[in-house]
């Protein structure tokens, strides 16, 4: 049984024939080929698949393609622009927070949304804001120095997310 | 032009793809008419199977093929890289097929494969195999295996005892334990540990019939000893007939340095279907067959003299290595654990026992420290248990103890160590600045003040060794005294720079998270005078890079950076011999400096590398018998292994109504000898530390009496969470190693080697008021409390 959707990703419209069961992590990485959003698990516990589904992170794990039908998704490809890093990207390279990288699309998305909701965050904020997101690498140090230093170069209002285009 | 790159705190090379989702990881690759492949695993934690019907699965629709055990019989069960043979039991061997054929030993074990069109469908008809098993009784526990009585798991290991290791001396230890004015006993048991690499398994296999070979990507550590283990003990094939690439690899910790069962499969299928074919590990797949850490149940005794001097130390060690062995499981809790059984510590008398048992259980193998950390433990545990036995503070019965900086090079006694010495050290050092950091003496006020108000602090600590830069070859190979190893330990650089003077770097080992292309471009740039910018690292795959035995044991900066920096002196030497040549000077009279090679005392008088590399490439002018381009290789085998220090404290209070365990502070002063790039050092302490931690307070394997994984998912099993840790307060000092001239130690497993048993140690001490000397880990808030209300 497939269903027609049509997603929206880094501002462009698929339309799609998908099962219904396809999850939109996968519907990302094998259907549009944008494989730079990782799946780490099979119980929606890492992170490492997060996306902003209109605006929001979620878990595109935990989300069904169909569900995402008429939403607008940003990943990890779609998070710089211009050929300019997000500040977010920009603040794990300068601080060092990530080693292997395969937490590193779903953490930066995480802090994207975080930043957004709480643009000043003291550093328990950040920790309990990260607690759906898992990194093996890091101890979490200096994940936590690199949204503060995001925290801190980022105009309260760069922080949030362009404006959603309208549902199809 | 002066370029002091070593030393500083570049950021890494690697990052713009990784911050981008530019990068490739395994599951990143598709080929084109690509199938996949899903894996049946034994739902039984030991069974004989005795039927198989996957006729359902065949005629599923979209189902390629399936294949189970049967079909693979001509392939030899996999190879057990390391065999422990100094004991009384020649370690026998068991290892995994790549299909199990007629007996599974733990539940996970791979019985069948599909083959489809998508992933979805291969899942889809698993369900749809039947599978006949004759379950059989279980053990899970090391300690009941060996007793009478235990099921027995394979023929040619009775009493289910795969080894039986010592090191030291048996009647030494022995006698002086007896004469010792105290001797306190105590079992220790270091839980098994799961690695929850972010990034699970995987493997792509493809096969060429008409150049019969094989390109395998897997997410690897070690691509180059995977190709050998393939072609030379699985398929029986000339190393020339397959190629290993690993690319970008999320993490490993230990866990993908070795051989396992579904990368042999996979290119087996490849060649029977003519199709390429990938197969990516589900995280609760990676929770049953990939390898866990750790898991030793050890009884210690030392003795002491009534000053805290430290007699003697027995060890006996009973480790579980699961139902069949992993590629090195024989070497973990052997060489790389009973002989640093010393410590930091001038220990006059030392015996250690290792009885390595089989159980209904999965692999165990390396896992971050691999056998280091499990022996850090016992030796930092055994100080404090000796300073609460006397009374005395557990900072002066290490002082007391501590092998003293005029005494290296150190051999620990009774030659645990093999003849390796210890290279350098100052350990007081390290100590006083950490309990400087820490304050020592007002914590221990505080400590005081508080108890009175009915609150609990402690405060733990390690002062530990730990071994690096494994290894000189005939120490750890196949030479008469070697370690057991099956292969050698050396490493491999080869610099090329180009006519433009950019430089392709190509090294052996392989970065999984570690920031090879940055730390690696920085010793050429440091050694050539090239910028950052100008220099390109290539690792990971076994066509392009020169053969290596790849990243773990914190090898890579002591053992491959060391290849780095001589190929930068082979180039530098000829570089100067061109330029003499160029210039019209002798070419003794030659200095290479800031990426320009002059003539001493004349500089104005010189050329550039890159001018040079020019006319090295272009060939117009070169010296009688000199070769054209600036290239060159080292293949470096290390006279000795390194041996970084330092001291961790962790400050702890435990709220005694509910038993929680509160990180109030972490600290550590970390000697990994010189520090390349300070900022991917503290990176790795901070990671270390975490994993060490997490293992003192949070995560455990569980099995159950049926051999079944409790905690066999990211839901059941405590990976820890940014909300778990403090901020880590790190200091260091730098004692260099006079073993490479680099002077680095390693820092990869620090983290996880020394914190431990200072979280322990911690709790432990913040406990002492009810009584407490001694918990198991994870000390989880049930445990404490129930220990607090029997204590």
């Amino acid at each position: 049984m497939t269903h027609t959707v049509s997603i929206t990703v880094n501002d462009v419209t698929y339309e799609k024939e998908v099962e219904a069961r396809q999850l939109l992590a996968h519907f990302l990485r094998d259907t549009l080929g944008l494989t730079g959003t990782n799946v780490g698990c099979d119980t929606s516990q890492c992170g490492s698949c997060t996306v902003l589904m209109d605006g929001v992170a979620v878990k595109s794990c935990t989300v069904l393609a169909v569900q995402a039908d008429g939403s607008s998704i940003t990943t990890i490809e779609g998070i710089a622009s211009d050929g300019k890093l997000h500040p977010v990207q920009e603040a794990f390279w300068e601080k060092h927070g990530l080693q292997c990288g395969f937490c590193t699309p779903g953490m930066i998305i995480t802090v994207v949304d975080l930043l957004k909701n709480n643009p000043r965050p003291t550093d328990e904020e950040i920790r309990h804001g990260l607690e759906g997101n898992l990194c093996r690498c890091t101890g979490y140090h200096n994940i936590v120095e690199a949204v503060k230093h995001a925290a801190a170069v980022m105009p309260a209002a760069e922080a949030l997310p362009e404006a959603e285009p309208a549902h199809a | 032009m002066s370029t002091k790159t070593i030393g500083a705190a570049v950021k890494r090379k690697e990052d713009p793809r990784l911050i981008t989702g530019e990068a490739k990881y395994l599951d990143d690759v598709q080929l084109t008419g690509m199938v996949y492949a899903a894996i049946l695993r034994s739902p039984y934690a030991h069974a004989k199977i005795k039927r198989i019907n996957t006729k359902k699965a065949r005629e599923y629709p979209g189902v390629v093929a399936v294949y189970t055990g049967e079909d693979f019989k001509d392939l030899p069960a996999l190879p057990c890289a390391w065999q422990a043979e100094a004991g009384r039991i020649k370690n026998n061997l068991n290892t995994p097929r790549v299909l199990e054929i007629d007996h599974v030993t733990h539940t996970g074990a791979g019985v069948a494969v599909v083959i489809a069109d998508d992933r979805y469908t291969a899942e889809d008809a698993l369900g749809l195999i039947e599978v006949d098993y004759q379950p059989l009784p279980v053990v899970v526990d090391a300690e009941k295996a060996t007793q009478s009585g235990a099921p027995q798991i394979h023929e040619n290991a009775p009493n289910n005892i795969c080894m039986d290791w010592s090191c030291g001396d048996q009647d030494g230890t022995n006698a002086a334990l007896k004469s010792s004015e105290v001797v306190v006993k105590q079992r220790l048991v270091n839980q098994r540990l799961i690695p929850n690499s972010m990034e699970a398994r995987g493997c792509i296999a493809q096969y060429l019939p008409a150049s019969e070979e094989f390109t395998v990507w897997m997410t690897s550590q070690t691509p180059h000893i995977m190709r050998l283990l393939m072609t030379a003990f699985v398929f029986g094939i000339p190393e020339t007939k397959m190629r290993v690439v690993a690319p970008q690899v999320g993490g490993g910790f230990g866990s993908k340095i070795f051989l396992y069962p579904e990368y042999c499969l996979m290119a087996a299928i490849a060649k029977k279907t003519g199709k390429p074919i990938k197969w990516t590990e589900t995280r609760r797949e990676n929770y049953v067959s990939t390898t866990h850490g750790r898991d030793h149940i050890t009884d210690i005794e030392v003795g002491a003299k009534k000053d805290g001097t430290i007699t003697a130390l027995k060890v006996k060690t009973l480790a579980n290595l699961g139902g069949v062995l992993s590629t090195i499981a024989p070497g973990i809790p052997t060489t790389l654990y009973g002989r640093i059984l010393s410590g930091a510590y001038k220990i006059p008398h030392i015996y250690c026992n290792v009885i390595g048992t089989y159980t209904n259980t999965g692999m165990v193998d390396a896992y971050r420290g691999a056998g280091r950390p499990e022996a850090t433990y016992v030796i930092e545990r055994a100080i404090d248990l000796v300073a609460r036995e006397l009374n005395m503070d557990p900072v002066e019965v290490r002082r007391k103890n501590f092998i003293q900086p005029n005494q290296f090079p150190y051999a620990p006694a009774d030659n645990i160590l093999a003849g390796l010495k210890y290279d350098s050290g100052d350990y007081d050092k390290a100590l006083n600045k950490a309990l400087e950091m820490v304050d020592y003496k007002n914590f221990r006020k505080e400590q005081e003040a508080a108890r009175k108000q009915g609150r609990y602090l402690g405060i733990g600590l390690s002062t530990y060794i730990e071994i690096c830069g494994a290894a000189p070859s005939a120490w750890i190979g196949v030479g008469p005294n070697g370690q057991g190893w099956g292969a050698a330990m050396w490493e491999s650089a080869n610099i090329r720079v180009h006519l433009t003077g950019k430089v392709i770097l190509t090294i052996g080992t392989q970065s999984h998270g570690q920031g090879h292309e940055t730390t690696m471009a920085q010793i050429v740039a440091e050694e050539l005078g090239i910028p950052m910018e100008d220099i390109i690292v290539q690792l990971g795959d076994t066509l392009g890079t020169p053969f290596g035995y790849g990243t773990y044991a914190s090898r890579s900066a002591a053992v491959g950076g060391t290849a780095v920096y001589n190929s930068a002196q082979k180039i530098k030497e000829k570089a100067k011999r061109l330029a003499a040549h160029l210039l019209e000077a002798a070419p003794e009279d030659m200095i290479f400096e800031g990426g320009r090679a002059s003539v001493k005392g004349s500089p104005d008088k010189g050329k550039t590398i890159q001018e040079l590399a020019g006319a090295a490439a272009l060939a117009y002018s070169l010296p009688a018998g000199m070769e054209p381009f600036l290239d060159d290789i080292t293949y470096y085998d290390p006279p000795e292994c390194t041996y970084p220090f330092g001291t961790h404290i962790c400050v702890v209070e435990v709220e005694k109504d509910t038993g929680q365990v509160k990180l109030l502070r972490y600290l550590s002063v970390d000697d990994v000898g010189k520090r390349i790039n300070p900022l991917i050092v503290d990176g790795q302490i901070h990671g270390g530390i975490a994993q060490g931690v997490a293992q003192a307070l949070w995560e455990g394997a569980v099995y159950d009496e049926n051999g079944q994984l409790l905690s066999g998912s990211l839901m059941d099993y405590a990976v820890p969470k940014a909300s778990f840790f403090p901020k880590f307060e790190l200091g260091s000092t730098e004692t260099p190693s006079p073993n490479n001239p680099l002077g680095v130690k390693g820092v990869g497993e620090t983290g996880t080697i020394a914190s431990t048993p200072a979280v322990v140690n911690a709790v432990v001490d913040a406990l002492s008021p009810f009584g407490i000397k001694h918990l198991d880990m994870p000390l989880t808030p049930e445990k404490v409390w129930r220990a607090i209300k029997s204590a």
